[in-house]
């Protein structure tokens, strides 16, 4: 159903260089949420996913992630051919995926630092087993002031407890910071605009463009033209009712922008009244 | 039911013999026979009392314990360093088993200073007169219930630390009380630091055999004098199988400062009332728990912050992580008498719940008589989230290290106020080693 339209890499490398989705079907607690969503990144390519809320954006990436309560009910994920729906969620991470959360959650008495010398150890030392070594903390401090500074990030931030406290700003800040430390192969970023000033926006956008370099595949769910300003899609999907009804080039992403979504209301009615009903079903689990 | 009789270690005959061999002062005997009648008149507590209500005692049975043997040479090569000294350069050190001390040092300088540190019941020989009007004399009260009681009557070993008038001690000393399998350990702690004195001590528990049953029947007193600096760190390493009672009471005296840290890993059972009085004007007192339980374990204490005097402070935080089926319970209070203006006190505690079957007790209290004061609790129960493992895990943590971290974090609060930094060490690896693999 996918096939991007892109010639950035070549056929021979697809096979071993991409992050596979092929329909997958999620459910939480037992009610279906995706229902069937297919893409193919590749390494090096841009790809922004749209939809209204709702629509199962970030359930996709939970999913990939390995979130315990979505439950994978069908349709395979593939990193470099290997089956990720297989690995624990660390195990995922150390494979070379990543997830820039939406909402973060807060470490209390976890500083920054320690947090990321552990991940960014066992995320470069897949092997490495509970108890051995970390990077020793000189080398690492070293390079994180290097990232921080590059990235215009206020020093004290290694030194705050992981998000505990953090205004929305400061929490998307601290994502991008970790998606520069850990440089995982393919990057999923949740609505890593939203909550940000204009201006904030655009230098997470420059940004993430620094970071990813060449080399990393990075799927890019938003709502605001601003974060792919510096990350112009190589293609665009779009996400309704649990499943992507289009992909296109970047002219999808900006007609979006432009105009909404009941043009791909209208054109998929089947995923439209998939999303009328599970709009539904959330609303009575609210009532309820 | 037969008529049997049980015997108990603790009897008449025992007592006599014991007190007749110890060739103490006379006001120490006397003190010692009084309590020993106040003993066998006391009863047990029960969970009639009030104090008693969330901590079961029934299958406690005092008949099974009796007065500490000697120590048998063998026992001292078992004995370890302790987690506490890691890393210390210390002043002086001192080990005992079940009460009996085996070994004992002190720097000649601090000799020389006219300090004293040793086992308690060596030194009240030759200083009783020094230690009369402060041993069981104003702090805990040897007839507060049957296990003071007990203690003030049969009490052995223990510790001693004297630091005289403007003297301050730089490096900590350190004490060691060790447990053999079904021992009993009766140990008195006193520290007396006269006015202007400065001292660190570190004190910790631990059983020779992790698994067999023990009796720790205790008191701690900590008299600290005007214008003195006293910080006490103890560490209640207890094996699985201990019974642990103790009475902990600290007068801070005008402008004197204490900053007393537990940390309370061990027994089968504690039941620990730890008082401080802030009995002079100006007088502080910082408070650190930290708590970890597992298996059955029950941890009852009951804190008690107590302002006499006016522009005093009192800061107490524990913090307690449980696991399995263990059970902490903290009652706390905040008293402050009429003349006591100008208090400010405060109270915290936070409990960490690593499983579904781990129960915590948080019961703050404040009762304040006078009416120019500043005086806050608070009391906080959380469990190990998910969703904060999960994130853990994608940033490549296993889930043990992610429990870890957390753990880590949620002490992280009470450690900042730890400034001994082999004190934290040993708390979070300690505290690390227990966490189990959860799934």
């Amino acid at each position: 159903m996918i096939a991007p339209n892109t010639n950035r890499t070549n056929e021979s490398m697809s096979n071993t260089e991409t992050l596979k989705i092929t329909d997958l079907h999620v459910a939480v607690e037992g009610k279906p949420i995706l229902c069937g969503a297919s893409l193919t990144l590749r390494r090096g390519e841009t790809h922004a996913l749209m939809g209204p809320n709702g629509s199962g954006k970030s359930t996709l990436g939970l999913a990939v992630m390995g979130h315990p309560a979505y439950e994978v009910t069908s349709g395979s994920v593939e990193l470099d051919g290997v089956d990720l729906l297989e690995l624990d969620p660390d195990e995922r991470a150390r494979a070379g995926v990543f997830m820039a959360f939406q909402r973060p959650m807060a470490i209390p008495g976890v500083k920054m630092a320690d947090f990321l010398r552990h991940a960014t150890t066992n995320v470069r030392q897949p092997d490495r087993k509970e108890g051995e070594e970390l990077i020793p903390m000189r080398e690492f401090r070293k390079e994180l002031r290097g990232k921080m500074e590059q990235l215009k990030i206020d020093p004290e931030f290694a030194r705050r407890y992981v998000n505990d406290g953090f205004s929305g700003g400061e929490m998307k800040r601290a994502e991008i910071l970790q998606l520069a430390m850990l440089q995982p192969k393919f990057a999923i970023l949740d609505e890593t605009d939203s909550g940000l000033d204009a201006d904030a926006v655009k230098l997470a956008s420059a940004s993430i463009a620094e970071i990813r370099g060449g080399e990393m595949g990075i799927l890019i769910i938003t709502h605001h033209e601003r974060l792919l300003e510096h990350n112009r899609p190589d293609v665009t999907h779009v996400m309704l009712g649990g499943r992507i009804v289009e992909t296109g080039g970047p002219e999808l992403a900006e007609e979006l922008h432009r105009d909404g979504f009941d043009r791909v209301r209208a054109d998929h009615p089947k995923a439209a009244a998939q999303e009328a009903e599970l709009e539904k079903l959330q609303k009575e689990e609210a009532v309820g | 039911m037969t008529e049997t009789a049980v015997q108990t270690g603790f009897n008449q005959d025992a007592f006599d013999a014991f007190l007749a061999a110890r060739d103490e002062p006379a006001w120490l005997s006397d003190l010692r026979r009084a309590a020993w009648e106040k003993f066998l008149e006391l009863p047990m507590p029960s969970r009639q009392d009030e104090e008693w209500m969330r901590t079961d005692i029934r299958l406690f049975r005092l008949d099974r314990f009796g007065f500490p043997a000697e120590a048998e040479a063998s026992q001292l090569d078992q004995a370890e360093e302790g987690l506490l000294r890691q890393g210390v350069e210390v002043g002086g050190h001192t080990v005992a088993v079940d009460s009996r001390p085996l070994a004992s040092e002190l720097s000649d300088r601090l000799r020389e200073q006219g300090v004293l540190f040793g086992a308690l019941d060596e030194l009240v020989r030759e200083h009783g007169d020094l230690l009369r009007p402060h041993l069981l004399a104003r702090a805990v009260d040897p007839f507060q219930d049957k296990f003071a009681a007990l203690h003030a009557a049969c009490w052995s070993g223990g510790t001693l630390l004297y630091v005289p008038r403007g003297v301050e001690v730089e490096e900590p000393l350190h004490q060691l009380s060790l447990l053999s399998a079904g021992g009993v350990e009766l140990g008195h702690t006193l520290v007396v630091l006269e006015e202007g004195a400065s001292a660190t001590l570190l004190a910790e528990s631990a059983s020779l055999d992790p698994e067999a049953a023990g009796l720790h029947c205790g008191a701690i007193e900590l008299l600290v004098g005007p214008r003195a600096t006293l910080r006490y760190v103890n560490l209640q390493n207890w094996g699985t199988g201990v019974w642990h009672f103790a009475h902990q009471k600290a007068l801070v005296d005008q402008d004197a400062n204490l900053q007393w840290t537990i940390g309370v890993l061990g027994s089968r059972l504690a039941k620990v009332n730890q008082h401080v009085a802030l009995v002079g004007t100006g007088a502080r007192a910082q408070v650190n728990g930290v708590m970890f339980s597992e298996g059955r374990q029950h941890l009852s204490y009951h804190t008690l912050q107590h302002h006499e005097a006016p522009h005093c402070t009192s800061d107490l935080l524990y913090k307690g992580a449980l696991q399995d089926d263990s059970r902490i319970v903290w009652r706390g209070m905040i008293k402050v008498d009429p003349g006591a203006q100008k208090t400010d006190g405060y109270q915290r505690n936070d409990s960490l719940i690593l499983n579904r079957e781990a129960r915590a007790d948080s019961i703050p209290g404040l009762e304040i008589e006078a009416d120019d004061v500043r005086c806050t609790h608070g009391a906080t129960t959380g469990r190990v989230d998910d969703e904060q493992i999960f994130y853990c895990r994608t940033r490549g943590m296993t889930r043990n290290e992610a429990v870890r971290m957390i753990v880590a974090g949620f002490f992280q609060q009470v450690s900042d106020r730890i400034p001994i930094e082999s004190v934290r060490v040993a708390l979070g690896e300690a505290i690390a080693r227990r966490i189990r693999e959860y799934e």
